[in-house]
């Protein structure tokens, strides 16, 4: 399945990337997937969602949970909590 | 008494500062049912966790920002007997004393105006896709979201 994975804020510092077409494997059909699927890229990626800090994910620009499933083709971003206003 | 015309609502999310005066004058114009309208400035201050504030920048997520404005605002209508309402959200470079935000609501009565603008701020800071990062003398550093905003949002459910 073919994702396009916007980084904002402090991950888009964290991983040097904005962002990145991720071709993902068979296995993974959710968010929480595709983070596990990111984070055996180690380091800042493994350290990230370790599950100490809080992440928020929209997919196609709506907020999600982790356990939605993961349409062909969309676009999601993984941001740290918002601090607007 | 005309029939309740269809509540005007629109967003903004743009670098250039906002003139309160120019954007009350709009929502109030050619609308007479209007009998008060509530507006929410905020604005950057020179201080936060004890440390001196020199800048503050905001990011945010283009699209989905002016989406997630306009479904805050669709659901205060929802809530709220509203004749109008506009969220100007400001984003880039900024400095202390320098306006961040903007919220109207209007209303036939004040209790709805009050009550829509308080609703809207406080989605608009636990939903919206902005990042605050802080500049100050040893550098800059991102702002980490509050509980105190997750409960104030809360309570609106």
């Amino acid at each position: 399945m073919k994702i396009n994975v916007l980084y904002f804020a402090q991950l888009r510092e964290k991983f040097g990337i904005g962002e990145e077409s991720i071709v993902a494997p068979g296995s993974v059909h959710t968010v929480r997937d595709l983070i596990a699927h990111l984070s055996t890229r180690g380091g800042v990626w493994a350290q990230t969602f370790d599950g100490s800090q809080a992440f928020r994910v929209a997919m196609n620009q709506e907020m999600i949970e982790l356990d939605t499933p993961l349409v062909e083709g969309a676009e999601l971003a993984i941001f740290r909590p918002v601090t607007g206003g | 008494m005309t029939a309740q015309s269809t509540p005007r609502l629109s967003v903004a999310v743009q670098s250039a500062d906002f003139d309160l005066g120019h954007e009350y004058s709009a929502l109030l114009a050619h609308d007479r049912g209007i009998g008060a309208i509530v507006a929410f400035v905020g604005t950057v201050r020179d201080l936060n966790l004890a440390d001196d504030v020199v800048a503050l920048e905001l990011e945010h997520y283009p699209g989905m920002t002016e989406k997630s404005l306009r479904k805050i605002l669709d659901a205060a209508v929802e809530r709220w007997s509203l004749q109008g309402a506009r969220i100007v959200h400001r984003i880039g470079k900024m400095c202390p004393g320098d306006q961040i935000v903007l919220v109207l609501t209007a209303s036939a009565h004040r209790g709805d105006a009050y009550e829509a603008n308080n609703f809207i701020m406080d989605y608009l800071k636990t939903e919206a896709p902005f990042w605050k990062k802080e500049w100050t003398p040893e550098g800059p550093r991102w702002i980490e979201a509050r509980d105190s905003d997750d409960k104030a949002a809360a309570r609106w459910k």
